[in-house]
């Protein structure tokens, strides 16, 4: 599905991915996890096509597709979706018109026809109803005056409608409560097929429990410095990064 | 400041006094006035500080050899795209009131005039607002303006459908034309009212365009200004607006086009409890100029004004806007709101974005904002992060940004034509 090899980027000349190496395949979730600052945002803005980032070594193929060489709207397109850590409001931009336009572009892009205005509505109303999104947000602007976490179940809607084939959750269960967790794990986990997959950052094991990763892996200071199974989301949250931190510790 | 009279100024009052006919629906003295005003200032260039950045002495001079006013008649069916369904569509063509043009006026309660009509009579409402000694533009219309359109609504009538009065210039060659109109709501009357600004000739023009609007006790008038005089057309654009007591005055004004327009839009609160809102909507491209100069003038306590102008800057074009407010010493318990903002599409746009609040009231609530700023490119990225492509992702946003103005117009089709003139100028 995605494959990325020493994958270096910086932004206004500060290196902050220092080779990163993943290999992420059809049917998997991988969980990202890692302290503050350590580049997981990073690594899903660039993988996203963010401008501000500058990609100085490494390949990213999707698909067997140059990724790094599509503007951020092709990549969209051939399947990537990235649920913002901190979703934009777009005052003036009805959620509805806004999905409507995404959809018909992605489609325009397979050399489809635009959906029927029908077939949106119904789409619309199933996929609110796998979110438990409020009908009422739906008619708004784009996040406008939502709260943190109707703004995190909002990307999950999003998520639902556009399909995407490789999704990436960036600490989307940070500002949900228990039961809107659930929901949006419960999201997840009807979505997921054996052919698409899922990057998963999070810092809490909890999230783990509803959406089980296939692969752990710990970013700090630029690079993945450990991966393993489910159970090492578990010892992280026993013993803490102070282990690898003193392991890993720059000079 | 003495200014110095303008060579410009003189050959196009002198071609011009040539030929105009003299203005016999406004006061003599008026007149006179106006031409002492227009000998010793002339037209204002560069120098003069309200018309700083739209120097029409320069523009004039470079754009125009020749002030003819030859001018052509139009068939009906040249209009008709402009004329709007739901309202009763009037024509002012080449400066004249044109009733072959028009719609029948079939509502009761309205009363629609020739200019000219009040010539002879010394009780003449036209130019009791508009005074010569105030501005070179309104003394140019006193002196030249050949004609015009008057439009009364009786006592207490409610007029039930919109008015659409729609000034359609036609010329063979360079021309000036200045038409002008009157629109006076008596006592309790409402309207709604478009003005609307079309070129559809193959030459040059300067339009002097003035409207005085006199909205009497209770009154309220609810007015649009589409201008769509497109790359041919150098306009002023004066309007100065009255309030009496207990009146509404709610315009919003939509540039579409026009290679200069410059926007004088006054309103005068002069009975109390009254309210004015003035909105404005212009995206300019190429070398355009749309300079809006607004002025709120609260005479009297306890009115209220509401101002938000919204501008898109693009290519090489200028925006302006100037929102002064005046609150006079008498005006106690104001409140006076002011928002300007605007969005710069390219490097080599200019915007001039200024508020200029004179309060001489102590116990007022007066409040102004203006912003200039790029597309957000957050905002942008999260759309492309969509699938949405560039150009789609920014025309949504600046429709977005557009749509705060547009969702003031309350008629429908007239809405809808904006909105597709947007989608296609984004
Ligand atoms: N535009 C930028 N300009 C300067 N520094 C940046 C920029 N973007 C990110 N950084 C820096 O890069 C580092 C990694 O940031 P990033 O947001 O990727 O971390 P993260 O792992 O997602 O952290 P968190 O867990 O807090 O979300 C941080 O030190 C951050 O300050
Ligand atoms: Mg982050």
């Amino acid at each position: 599905m995605i494959s990325i090899k020493n994958l270096h980027a910086s932004v206004n000349g500060k290196e902050i991915l220092k080779g990163i190496n993943l290999e992420i395949k059809a049917g998997e979730i991988h969980a990202i996890m890692g302290p503050n600052g350590s580049g997981k945002s990073t690594l899903s803005s660039v993988l996203a096509g963010k401008e501000d980032y500058e990609v100085t070594e490494g390949e990213v193929f999707f698909n067997g597709k140059n990724l790094l060489e599509m503007s951020p709207e092709d990549r969209a397109r051939e399947g990537l979706f990235l649920a913002f850590q901190y979703p934009i409001e777009i005052p003036g931009v009805s959620n509805i018109n806004f999905l409507k336009t995404a959809i018909n572009e992605i489609r325009s892009y397979k050399g489809q026809e635009p959906i029927e205005a029908k077939d949106f509505l119904a789409l619309v109303k199933e996929k609110q109803k796998l979110v438990e999104l409020d009908a009422k947000l739906t008619n708004r602007s784009v996040n406008e005056g939502f709260s943190g976490g109707e703004k995190k179940r909002n990307e999950i809607f999003q998520m639902a409608m556009l399909e995407p084939t490789f999704a990436i959750l960036d600490e989307t269960d940070s500002g949900l409560d228990i039961d809107a967790l659930k929901i949006v794990a419960n999201g997840v986990n009807k979505l997921k097929t054996n052919n698409n997959a899922f990057m998963v950052i999070t810092h809490y094991q909890r999230l783990l429990d509803y959406i089980v990763p296939d692969f752990v892996h710990i970013l700090y200071n630029g690079k993945i410095v450990k991966s393993g199974t489910k159970e090492l989301a578990l010892e992280l949250e026993a013993k803490g990064y102070d282990e690898i931190k003193s392991k890993f510790e720059t000079i | 400041m003495i200014a110095e009279k303008s060579q410009t100024a003189q050959k196009i009052i002198d071609s011009i006094s040539a030929s105009a006919q003299k203005v016999n629906f406004i006061s003599g003295n008026e007149v006179e006035e106006a031409f002492t005003y227009l000998e010793n200032k002339g037209i204002p260039n560069a120098k003069h500080e309200e018309y700083k950045y739209c120097n029409f002495d320069g523009i004039l001079k470079k754009e125009f050899k020749n002030f003819y006013q030859k001018f052509t008649e139009v068939a009906a069916s040249e209009i008709k795209k402009y004329k709007l369904n739901e309202a009763i569509n009037l024509v002012v063509l080449n400066g004249n009131y044109n009733e072959a043009l028009s719609d029948k006026i079939i509502v009761k309660g309205i009363t629609i005039k020739n200019l000219q009509n009040f010539s002879g009579n010394n009780l003449t409402p036209i130019a009791s607002i508009a005074k010569s000694n105030t501005d070179a533009f309104v003394a140019f219309s006193n002196a030249f303006s050949g004609n015009g359109i008057y439009l009364e609504v009786e006592n207490a009538n409610v007029i039930p459908m919109p008015v659409q009065i729609i000034y359609v210039n036609c010329a063979l060659e360079d021309s000036w034309v200045s038409p002008r109109s009157f629109v006076h709501l008596q006592k309790n009357a409402e309207l709604t009212l478009t003005e609307r600004f079309v070129n559809i000739g193959k030459a040059k023009v300067f339009s002097n365009f003035l409207s005085e609007k006199l909205i009497e006790e209770n009154a309220k008038l609810i007015s649009y200004t589409i201008q769509q005089e497109g790359s041919l057309t150098y306009s002023v654009n004066t309007n100065q607006v009255h309030l009496k007591s207990n009146s509404v005055y709610d315009n919003t004004t939509i540039t579409l086009s026009g290679q200069v327009v410059r926007n004088n839009h006054h309103a005068v609160l002069i009975g109390e409890n009254s309210v004015a809102h003035l909105n404005g909507l212009f995206f300019t491209g190429g070398t355009q100029l749309v300079d809006n100069h607004t002025l709120m003038d609260h005479q009297v306590p306890n009115c209220e004004s509401n101002e938000l102008y919204k501008g898109v800057v693009n290519d090489k074009s200028t925006g302006v806007f100037n929102g002064k407010i005046f609150v006079r010493k008498d005006a106690q318990k104001t409140n006076a709101f002011q928002s300007s903002k605007n969005i710069l599409l390219s490097d080599d746009g200019a915007i001039n974005a200024k508020p200029q609040l004179e309060i001489y009231a102590n116990d007022v609530k007066c409040s102004h904002g203006t912003s200039t700023g790029k597309i957000d490119d957050a905002a942008l990225f999260y759309l492309k992060a969509r699938g949405i492509g560039d150009a789609s992702a920014k025309k949504l946003l600046l429709r977005a940004f557009a749509n705060e103005v547009i969702d003031k117009i309350e008629i429908e089709s007239l809405k809808e034509e904006i909105e597709t003139e947007l989608n296609t100028s984004f």
